[in-house]
């Protein structure tokens, strides 16, 4: 077989990789080369260096060791039956690449998964050996993400924990019997145990620190998860339950919905079709319901029928519309949980309010002036001057409200 | 603009050193303040900007540079009042020292005002405020170094860079934070900022050609950029909001973003054909046919548009298809040859000869019949002068499968005869045992008739004269059931 340049492997490693939807480089420890002389921060805050004309952030090296796998799990480009060009890096390769391109400020970091060779165990020391030279031997203070094999010793998983700023583990599907079906090397049972471990030594870690400083660093970034939607035929309400369940059991960070793309060489086990964007997207309007939001799963589901959001408009809106009786709601009055349900109204748009409304009794020349957009809330509002009258009660809100069809195109410029 | 307007009685006139003076803002401010003079009393301007245009306003008086009122009251201001007037101090708005002052005036008398987002003023400094912080956030994200050299075990690298306001100072901790362990230096068209391991300076703006204008290490970056994308979730508004135009002519990455546009929807729409062309070879299925080519010629230009065909060993030339738009019997051979690929055109080589020879015994028409091959690119190894043939392998026959449906599919013949494993490969999808398989008429997946046979170059290649006789006698049989057959249906539909 002929070499393959590190700029082919590139080519084909980075491809291979961009089916994961994480590449956060944030909320993670404090960190600069000052003291060390070396090379890389760490802010609170992660930074885009580059968006991709899919709308992607870019801000890691996002890239497999290998795409080589024993594995088949359908849905991916990377199963063994699957025809893709397949490449490797050295553990060197990936360093150097890494310092080359974080130099030039193209990148925050390194997000760095792999397909399974040889054995789980002998993938994962691999990926830990990358991030140890980094941190060790060119003191690299830039992030690092991990993905971590479930199927690896726990010793490397805590290995993993010490060098990188975030670890994760991906659920793959919505229930053990979808992985079961589709990814038939992989155990639901299984990942959720590794994730609840990786769960435990991140928050013992953060209760060390605490009492001293000392303690060592464990993932401080937390850890994450990815969820494939559309390759089975889990309904809205199954993913989300099972989002909530995690983020209740486990203390993730984040749940990442990937809508199952179509890929080349595709399995013909799976839908092909365009991938479900607007599912996706409703689906993380969704989850921040869940968590910044104070609604349960069975609230947002209200605003769906037959399990599914619906994807016309925002679900916040059509929980809304199922709910009227709780709206109009006083702006110079209401809590801030009540605000907080007001469709169109967010976490900023809110805490302006709180904030203004201690000056004056807010009028709607106010709120034109902190929100983004007076025209969608006008319906569930009252202000000083200001009572939406009827509306709430015609039946054509519904239309008027939903947003002008174009916006759903997928390849709208 | 208030400038434009004639001074008040009794007005002043403040002069700061520069556009970043915000030192020199405070300490006029102070003292104006505790002078108890109204902010319509001031006007804010900055050494140069005179030679820049702005009208002299002069005669004003010029207030007292040193010293305060030891009996004055002191003046109060927030903490976070004041760090919100220090980063809006930074924007390039000519009349941000007015405003500010206007600000901390009126915040002596309503305590609180900062914490009022609804208040004229608040909400233009606010909006100021935010617009460094973006524009200082770009910088972080944007900057993008090049490498010149080494010196003393460090290496040395220098950007260009051009912000909206006057944030470059500001950054310098930044970057000297983050690229500790190496050399650097910032140019803008107002300042340059540089760090060299021990300690941070400022000097003079510059201009583009003051930086290298290429570094070895962009053209991975460019693989890494057009490779993460995926062209399934096309989404140019988001892009464009987040990395706006005007960053691009410094970003070595965009230049390619036209071309990646360009190419998504097609590289999706071959994607889900591709699938959905494999459904078909097991449940025969009918595809829906949106947005696939109409016409061949379309398809031809549509394939020679594909960078994600396989290119490594190939010649660039693609070899089109050859014969009647619509034609009864199609012949599909494996892959452009020598001759083939410097003429443009299949079956011109000793194969095509053969297969001309075989066609006039057999009594098909050349003319009347559709050739292709199902690899439409020459793959060759260079040895000397020569360019030695080589088999296409299997990931490369599969790209070109769904092309060749497409064809077949254009071309709507009522058989389609493959000479060689490649070309049963492409029909299939997998490896065919040609002996077992020819000399009769299969059904497709498509419920296409498919005849298999062997390619003429095969035939070329046998060693022993009885053996190449025994053989070519089989083709003919092979391409006369092929006439045959095609008559046939002719006359029966």
């Amino acid at each position: 077989m002929s070499k393959i340049s590190r700029s082919d492997k590139l080519a084909i490693l980075a491809d291979a990789a961009k089916y994961d939807a994480s590449c956060a480089s944030s909320g993670s420890v404090k960190r600069n080369s000052a003291k060390s002389g070396g090379i890389g921060s760490t802010g609170g805050m992660g930074i885009c260096h580059s968006y991709a004309p899919d709308g992607r952030c870019i801000s890691l090296l996002k890239i497999l060791m290998t795409n080589y796998c024993m594995f088949d799990c359908l849905y991916c480009i990377n199963r063994s039956s699957s025809n893709v060009r397949r490449a490797a890096f050295t553990v060197q390769e990936i360093v150097d690449l890494t310092l080359d391109f974080y130099k030039r400020n193209y990148i925050e970091g390194l997000f760095l998964s792999s397909g399974i060779i040889r054995s789980p165990d002998y993938t994962m020391e691999q990926l830990v050996e990358v991030a140890r030279r980094l941190r060790e031997v060119h003191k690299f203070g830039g992030y690092i993400h991990l993905k971590t094999i479930p199927e690896a010793d726990p010793e490397l998983l805590r290995q993993a924990g010490q060098y990188a700023d975030r670890l994760s583990i991906n659920i793959e599907l919505p229930d053990d019997e979808s992985i079961a079906r589709l990814a038939p090397e992989k155990d639901g049972k299984l990942i959720r145990r590794t994730m609840d471990n990786l769960g435990k030594k991140v928050r013992e870690a953060k209760a060390e620190r605490k009492s001293s400083r000392k303690a060592p660093l464990f993932a401080p970034g937390g850890h994450s998860t990815q969820m494939i939607i559309g390759a089975d035929a889990s309904d809205d309400a199954k993913i989300l339950t099972t989002s909530n369940g995690l983020y209740g059991s486990y203390g993730l960070k984040r749940v990442y919905y990937s809508a199952f793309s179509p890929i080349p060489d595709a399995s013909s086990n799976l839908p092909v079709q365009a991938p479900p964007l607007l599912r996706e997207h409703r689906l993380y309007q969704a989850d921040w319901l869940l968590r910044f939001y104070g609604f349960s799963v069975a609230e947002i589901m209200e605003g769906g029928s037959a399990g599914q959001l619906d994807l016309t408009i925002d679900p916040k809106l059509a929980w809304a519309l199922q709910n009227r009786a709780g709206f109009p709601v006083n702006i110079n009055l209401a809590d801030k949980e009540s605000l907080l349900r007001i469709p169109g109204l967010g976490g900023k748009g809110v805490g302006k309010i709180l904030q203004a409304r201690r000056f004056t009794a807010l009028r709607l020349a106010d709120l034109e002036r902190i929100c983004q957009s007076v025209k969608k809330i006008l319906p569930f509002i009252t202000t000083a001057d200001w009572h939406p009258g009827k509306q709430l009660d015609s039946l054509n809100l519904y239309d008027r409200l939903k947003p002008p069809p174009e916006q759903l195109s997928l390849f709208g410029a | 603009m208030n400038m434009m307007t004639a001074p008040i009685q009794g007005a002043y006139r403040i002069t700061l050193a520069s556009e970043v003076d915000r030192d020199g803002w405070r300490d006029h401010a102070r003292r104006l303040l505790q002078a108890g003079i109204a902010p319509e009393q001031v006007t804010w301007t900055v050494e140069g900007r005179r030679e820049a245009g702005e009208l002299d306003l002069s005669p004003s008086a010029i207030f007292p540079e040193q010293g305060s009122d030891p009996i004055a009251p002191p003046v109060r201001i927030s903490k976070t009042l004041l760090s919100l007037i220090n980063t809006a101090l930074l924007h390039s708005n000519e009349d941000r020292f007015d405003l500010a002052y206007r600000i901390l005036y009126r915040a002596q008398s309503i305590p609180g005002l900062h914490r009022n987002p609804a208040d004229p003023d608040m909400l233009k400094l606010n909006r100021h405020a935010k617009a460094i912080r973006r524009d200082i956030h770009k910088m972080h994200a944007f900057v993008r170094f090049r490498k010149i050299g080494d010196s003393a075990g460090r290496e040395q690298f220098v950007a260009w860079f051009e912000p909206d306001h006057h944030i470059t100072q500001a950054v310098a901790p930044f970057f000297r934070n983050r690229f500790t362990g190496m050399d650097w230096l910032i140019v803008t068209p107002g300042a340059s900022i540089a760090w060299d391991g021990q300690k941070l300076s400022v000097g003079p703006g510059g201009c583009k050609d003051d930086v290298p204008q290429e570094d070895v290490i962009e053209a991975e970056w460019r693989t890494y950029y057009a490779n993460i994308f995926n062209p399934a979730r096309v989404k140019i508004g988001a892009m464009k909001s987040e990395m706006p135009m005007k960053y691009w002519k410094n970003l070595p990455e965009a230049e390619l973003i036209p071309s990646l546009l360009e190419q998504a929807g097609t590289r999706v729409e071959a994607m889900v054909a591709r699938g959905q062309e494999d459904m078909l070879f097991e449940d025969r299925m009918d595809k829906p046919a949106a947005n696939l080519p109409t016409s061949l010629d379309q398809l031809y230009t549509l394939l020679e548009q594909q960078t994600d065909a396989p290119m490594e060993k190939f010649s660039d030339r693609l070899v089109r298809g050859i014969g009647p738009d619509h034609a009864d019997l199609m012949i599909i051979g494996e892959q452009p040859g020598d001759q083939e690929d410097r003429e443009g055109r299949p079956f011109v080589g000793p194969a095509g000869q053969l297969l001309d020879r075989v066609f006039e015994e057999t009594g098909i028409d050349r003319q009347q019949t559709f050739l292709t091959n199902a690899v439409k690119r020459f793959k060759y190894t260079q040895r000397g002068k020569r360019r030695l043939h080589e088999t296409p392998n299997v990931g490369e026959i599969n790209y070109y499968r769904w092309w060749i449906e497409q064809e077949i599919r254009l071309v709507d013949p009522r058989l389609v005869v493959a000479l060689g494993a490649t070309a049963a490969r492409s029909l299939t999808g997998k490896p065919v045992k040609i002996s077992r398989h020819r000399g009769e008429i299969l059904s497709g997946a498509d419920g296409r008739s498919i005849l298999i046979t062997v390619h003429p170059s095969y035939l070329l290649r046998i060693p022993d004269e009885q053996g190449r006789q025994v053989e070519y006698a089989k083709f003919v049989r092979d391409l006369q059931l092929a006439n045959q057959f095609v008559r046939q249906e002719r006359t029966s539909r």
